[in-house]
């Protein structure tokens, strides 16, 4: 030390050392610290030395250091997944037990189903059909009553399962004739079906119009006669106020032209079992779901699912 | 602090403005105070509101308190797990952590009011710190003796009973620091349980980290730290002194009176003397180690008890008690006659405390009494808006909350106003109808609810939900939204 620093300025009133710096006149004091907080602030730095070689902490070229702990926040990642797992276990197991029938019933695991399938609905359905289930054009709203394939939660189950012409043998599968491109109808005569259908939903059609006896000898078959749709064969109904392509004249104009074929892929192999039956029940609730679950609710042999047709 | 004969000379003497000074300090060491025994009557009130205080806290969670069978019967709980407060009559969720917000605001304000009025009173017998660093002190002084003994004790040699003494005082805090610890604990469950499983030994890692900690906290802050934390740590300490005005009673040192101070013998003339026989009787008993007779510091926690010790000395002198005392500083300034004071209560600050706190505490006091035992939310779904059904009919689906706050289950009635020809259903497990939407005590119901209607297209418009308790008729309301495909026209 210089002499200087021996030269210290004391302050008159409090006796304090001053630290030598002055600003208009008013001079700092160098109030010593406090001995207990030199102790706290000797164990911070005592930690922090204990950290960096405990723990992760300085980078270098190679990445940082690894710490002797061997601690990551990969394995907390690790860790905290398999207690997740085991607390759904619980559940699970019992939801694998039960039908949907009984699941339905039980608020504790009918929650757990719609939590499951809600989170893996966003994960793998919402591309398609929207985190809301509200679809588009071409892509069903799962929210409305108006089902192609049937509504019951096991006819949702199969579906999800399985698919629609997803290529897998069990996938719902049909195809409409492309009426016009294939040269089935001519343009007039997909003019007048298409007025007849169209004014279907608006209750303005009737037996006299031309397009009737068209439709009666082509579309009935599969739309059936009164033309509110087969499950069979997921033909739509067109009486109703929905409609998965467009409402528009143009728009039904060209499903009857080209027709369509949407493709839903299967997804019992992808996801198992437990979390298609988790969705079933999650889009069943969504609002449009049918009652009335069927008895026998298959778990091992789906293929036993009705998908009856509704006569209406 | 700590500069109490140099402070004199600089005084006294043409302090010159620069001293040369070897040893440079890097840190303040801290001076251990032995204060010394006294009795009068702040020392009583200390007693008595160390007493209550403490008494209060360890047995306070034991207290029972019969909410019936679906709620704790702890009178004072905090249930963490749950989210839910009690305090006897009242329960609060955490919704209602305003309420929690009230009481801190209650808690600052009754703090500048009582300043601004009696000085640092909260500090000198109220705060845990003094309560505590007051029991540890008289511990101490149980085992070694009062405060000569013990700073002999202290300064001496390692001797078997010097060893044996600290031991048995180390001991006695730490038992102390360890009810105090667990009894904190005790606040947050069912106290009797978590004492049973005490001697089972079978209490959670959670609890003894808690207990551990506090512990520890309590035996250094009370048994060590002591003055340093209201002279260092404390943020209250330092702007409780923004409170004071020329009309807050303070404990001062008459000074006119006093001065010169100087030593008296018995029978001896008082000329050229004041009454302060210079005994430092005030001195030696001061929990914080500092002089009155300097006046207001920032130190003083205003306990009285150097009052105490000057009256007792007085007393002995024959001379008037008071010479140390609560005053206010306009005494000071303007007295005349020496016995007549009058003290000012009422001014404009200690009216405004006051009304805030009046305010405050109305506010909260109704929130609490008027706090309804039923309460709905209604979340509209964001997505989607609305859903065409197959018949052209308008669904929306809302998400809806009950809160049943009663400790028993219930079952209540939906109804939606604001809207013709609807129908609504709720969605859940089971069946469940509009009219026996069930709740369990004291929890959230959550329900999905669809309200249906054959609609125009128009704009959103307002409707409101309606929850009826089947079995008190207790009504609440909540509104939302009723939203359709927007008119195109």
């Amino acid at each position: 030390m210089t002499d200087d620093h021996k030269k210290v300025e004391k302050d008159e009133i409090s006796g304090v050392d001053t630290t030598g710096h002055e600003w208009d006149g008013l001079k700092e004091l160098n109030n010593p610290l406090p001995r207990w907080w030199v102790w706290v602030f000797v164990a911070c730095c005592v930690w922090a030395a204990w950290y960096w070689v405990v723990y992760p902490a300085w980078p270098t070229l190679a990445g940082a250091t690894k710490g002797s702990s061997g601690y990551t926040q990969y394995d907390e990642l690790k860790e905290n997944q398999a207690e997740i797992i085991e607390r759904q276990k619980a559940y699970l197991d019992k939801f694998n037990e039960s039908s949907f029938e009984e699941v339905m019933k039980d608020p504790e695991l009918y929650s757990f189903a719609v939590a499951g399938g809600s989170a893996a609905f966003k994960d793998n359905c919402a591309t398609c059909h929207g985190t809301g289930a509200e679809g588009s054009k071409g892509f069903p709203n799962l929210n409305d009553d108006d089902w192609l394939w049937g509504g019951k939660v096991g006819d949702i189950y199969q579906t999800i399962s399985y698919g629609i012409r997803s290529g897998h043998d069990e996938a719902r599968t049909s195809q409409m004739p492309s009426f016009g491109k294939d040269a089935i109808l001519k343009k007039e005569e997909i003019d007048s079906v298409v007025d007849y259908v169209l004014g279907l939903s608006e209750g303005k059609s009737n037996d006299k119009m031309p397009g009737y006896a068209i439709f009666q000898s082509n579309c009935a078959a599969c739309h059936g006669e009164d033309a509110k749709g087969g499950r069979d064969f997921g033909a739509p109904n067109l009486t109703d106020s929905i409609w998965l392509y467009g409402a528009t004249k143009e728009d039904i104009t060209s499903s009857v032209y080209n027709a369509h074929a949407g493709v839903m892929p299967a997804w019992q192999s992808r996801l198992g079992d437990s979390t298609v039956r988790q969705l079933a029940i999650y889009v069943h609730q969504l609002g449009g779901g049918e009652k009335d679950v069927p008895k026998a609710v298959v778990e091992t042999d789906p293929v036993i699912v009705e998908t009856a047709p509704k006569a209406e | 602090m700590g500069c109490g004969s140099k402070d004199g000379q600089c005084k006294n003497g043409s302090c010159s403005t620069a001293v040369p000074d070897d040893d440079l300090q890097l840190f303040k060491k801290q001076e251990i105070i032995y204060p010394k025994k006294v009795k009068g009557k702040f020392r009583t009130i200390k007693w008595v509101t160390m007493i209550v205080c403490l008494a209060f806290y360890y047995l306070a969670p034991f207290i029972r308190w019969d909410r019936g069978p679906n709620a704790p019967d702890q009178a004072i709980m905090i249930d963490l797990n749950k989210g839910r407060a009690y305090w006897f009559w009242f329960e609060i969720w955490p919704q209602e952590v305003y309420i929690l917000t009230g009481i801190l605001i209650i808690a600052a304000i009754a703090l500048f009011f009582v300043t601004s009025l009696f000085g640092r009173v909260w500090c000198g017998f109220l705060c845990f710190q003094t309560v505590w660093t007051d029991l540890f002190v008289w511990v101490e002084r149980i085992i070694q003796g009062d405060s000569f003994q013990r700073r002999k004790l202290h300064e001496g040699p390692w001797t078997f009973e010097k060893f044996f003494k600290l031991l048995a005082t180390h001991l006695s805090w730490l038992a102390i620091s360890w009810v105090t610890a667990g009894s904190f604990v005790l606040y947050f469950t069912d106290a009797p349980t978590l004492v049973k499983s005490f001697f089972e030994f079978n209490v959670s890692s959670t609890v003894l980290a808690f207990i551990i900690g506090l512990t520890s906290s309590t035996y250094l802050l009370a048994g060590f730290a002591r003055e340093q934390v209201c002279t260092y740590m404390c943020p209250y300490a330092r702007f409780q002194s923004a409170m004071f005005d020329k009309d807050t009673l303070i404990i001062s040192y008459d000074q006119k009176r006093g001065e010169p101070r100087g030593k008296h013998k018995k029978g001896a003339d008082w000329t050229g003397l004041g009454d302060c026989v210079d005994c430092t009787a005030c001195v030696q008993v001061c929990p914080t180690g500092i002089d009155i007779r300097d006046g207001l510091q920032m130190e003083c926690i205003a306990c009285g008890l150097c009052i105490d010790a000057c009256d007792e000395v007085m007393d002995k002198v024959g001379l008037p008690r008071g010479l140390i005392a609560y005053h206010t500083e306009r005494y000071f300034d303007e007295r005349t006659h020496e016995k007549t004071e009058k003290i000012r209560f009422i001014r404009p600050r200690t009216i405004y405390y006051a009304v805030i706190l009046t305010v405050v505490v109305s506010v909260m006091l109704y929130a609490l009494i008027a706090r309804s035992q039923l309460e709905l939310a209604v979340l509209h779904d964001r997505n989607p808006l609305f859903v065409t059904l197959s018949n052209g009919d308008i669904r929306n689906g809302y998400e809806i909350k009950i809160l049943n706050k009663t400790h028993e289950h219930r079952h209540y009635t939906l109804k939606v106003e604001g809207i013709d020809n609807a129908t609504i259903k709720v969605n859940a497990a089971g069946n469940v109808s509009t009219d026996q939407i069930y709740v369990e005590a004291d929890s959230v119901g959550q329900y999905k609810v669809f309200v249906e209607s054959k609609i125009k297209p128009q704009e959103p418009f307002d409707i409101e939900f309606y929850l009826i308790d089947n079995e008190t008729g207790q009504k609440v309301e909540h509104e939302t939204m009723f939203i359709t495909q927007r008119s195109t026209e």
